[in-house]
């Protein structure tokens, strides 16, 4: 059996920027002396006088980024999403998304895959902040092409967007030749007609190995794939909702105010379906190997299958 | 400043943050006579429908470059705008105003040492100081003294001048554009109220209206000092 291919998509990120600052001379990287773990370092190294490192100071970085996007540029401001969402969320608030401006804020190390770090530099309420802001598009990428895909998106649209990376190394699945990034659409991955799983990030591909098992216990899930959450594919939601009559969502992040909240609220106004949300249930991470921690909180295959499992009785 | 109330978005102007943006009302007032836009919506200020906002709203009111109020986050975005002219070699350049209470926030140093770092003389930073904020005087308060050494050791190239003198400020701005290798800081010494016989030095006013009669004395104290000035 051929190894599966992983890549972290924060490399994903550093890739994708480097290639984009080749096609477009507007583009402009901002960093907040973390170029080596974000990865727009790979930018800085192909293009040194158009990155620009504000140092430890993420909520000036917002700013800056704010005031370059006034002149025309499209700068991609990038740190820890901790930082980058919590620390600036002011900043990202008032000086980025009331304005309208054109900043891309690539926020890497997101969720609890940042390991050993421990709690203080997981964020599991990024996207609750980002979704929060009017304007703001919300992008959590499964995988090394969606988030390279995601990148070329964010620039191509004009206005706010929150692009959303993990540390570790995530295994490829959206390979396929068919496979199209379009920005609020959901991507349907696998088909099922008992229960529908609806997951983002690095979770995506737990859930396709989840739905895998549940198969072999005659459970049809129907896999779908929500990279932009804000703006939902709304209609994706309704569409599988109505069909299998039950709703799982799985994300990297608190079950507050992310994913499954969207989800929740999509369905609530419009038809009311049971959900089970499978999250980060409202605690702070802790430190340990990245692998170690999302089977602890329950975010592995293993776990997404035994719960849904339940769930389906 | 290269401006032009005609083309208010025109690329090579030069920049204005007011990063203590809670002065719109005077700002709105400049620009409208400057003919941004009409001097009869002035009177819509702060109304619902209006396009004039409590503070800067830089999406709908023409002249204004960046959306500002929220204390400590103007001065970054005049640095982002000086540090995109320095990167496409505009020769615009920028200013942003702040107040002296502002500099309390963090934010306005983070801003300050990369300014600095990166040299940007197209960039003056100007701080209104009255020596007053919302809870009273900055010095009982919270005292950013002393304010020019502390632009002088973020590396700024500092002028002092006395805030409602129009011949310095005018030698500041010359002295600011003659400056290079490092951005500008002018600490300009004000009298809040300035002119208006009740409001002078007095905190209360940071965000009143006058009623009526107020109204009435403070324009004929302004206008004395209006000829005053006319005089000189």
């Amino acid at each position: 059996m051929s190894e599966v291919k992983k890549i972290a998509t924060r490399e994903s990120y550093g890739n994708a920027l480097a290639e984009l600052g080749k096609k477009h001379e507007d583009v402009v990287v901002l960093d907040a002396d973390l170029a080596a773990a974000t990865k727009t370092g790979v930018f800085k190294k192909a293009f040194p006088e158009r990155h620009i490192d504000c140092g430890i100071a993420e909520c000036n970085m917002m700013g800056v980024a704010a005031g370059i996007a006034t002149t025309g540029k499209v700068p991609f401001a990038s740190s820890f999403a901790m930082f980058a969402a919590g620390r600036a969320f002011e900043q990202v608030r008032n000086s980025i998304g009331y304005p309208k401006l054109n900043v891309k804020i690539g926020a890497t190390h997101a969720g609890i895959s940042v390991g050993e770090d421990g709690a203080t530099h997981q964020c599991n309420e990024d996207i609750a902040l980002m979704r929060s802001i009017p304007g703001m598009v919300v992008i959590n990428p499964s995988d090394d092409i969606e988030a390279k895909a995601a990148v070329e998106a964010a620039y191509e649209h004009v206005g706010p967007v929150y692009l959303r990376f993990g540390r570790l190394a995530v295994p490829v699945i959206n390979d396929n030749p068919d496979y199209k990034f379009e920005l609020g659409k959901a991507v349907t991955l696998r088909e099922g007609t008992d229960v529908t799983i609806i997951a983002s990030g690095l979770p995506v591909s737990e859930s396709l190995a989840a739905a895998e098992k549940l198969a072999a216990d005659g459970i049809s899930a129907e896999v779908i794939n929500i990279h932009t959450i804000k703006p939902l594919d709304e209609e994706a939601v309704l569409k599988s909702a109505a069909k299998t009559g039950k709703v799982v969502t799985v994300e990297e992040h608190s079950v507050i105010g992310g994913l499954g909240s969207a989800v929740c609220d999509v369905l609530a106004q419009n038809a009311p379906t049971k959900v089970l949300k499978i999250g980060v249930n409202d605690v702070f991470g802790e430190s340990g190997p990245a692998v170690q921690l999302i089977k602890k909180y329950g975010l592995d295959a293993d776990s997404i299958y035994e719960k849904v499992k339940e769930f389906c009785k | 400043m290269n401006i032009d109330p005609a083309d208010p978005k025109k690329p090579d102007r030069d920049r204005f943050v007011l990063s203590k943006g809670h002065t719109a009302p005077g700002y709105y007032s400049t620009l409208a006579n400057r003919g941004f836009f009409p001097v009869e919506d002035l009177k819509t200020l702060r109304h619902v429908g209006s396009y004039l906002q409590g503070h800067p709203d830089m999406k709908h009111i023409p002249g204004v470059d960046m959306s500002s109020g929220s204390l400590g986050q103007g001065i970054s975005a005049a640095v982002g705008m000086a540090i995109s002219a320095k990167l496409s070699g505009d020769d615009y350049r920028v200013y942003t105003l702040l107040g002296d209470g502002e500099i309390q926030e963090g934010q306005v140093w983070e801003a300050s040492m990369l300014a600095a770092h990166r040299k940007l003389d197209n960039l003056v930073v100007i701080v209104d100081n009255n020596n007053l904020q919302i809870d009273g005087a900055i010095t009982d308060v919270n005292s950013p003294y002393p304010i020019d050494k502390k632009f002088e050791a973020f590396n700024f190239h500092v002028i002092n001048i006395d805030g409602h003198d129009f011949d310095a400020i005018d030698a500041a701005f010359k002295e600011a554009r003659e400056t290079k290798g490092q951005p500008t800081a002018i600490i300009a010494k004000t009298v809040k109220g300035k002119g208006v016989s009740f409001m002078e030095n007095q905190a209360s006013w940071h965000g009143a209206a006058p009623n009526d009669e107020q109204y009435a004395t403070a324009m004929a104290d302004l206008e004395k000092v209006g000829e005053a000035l006319c005089q000189k």
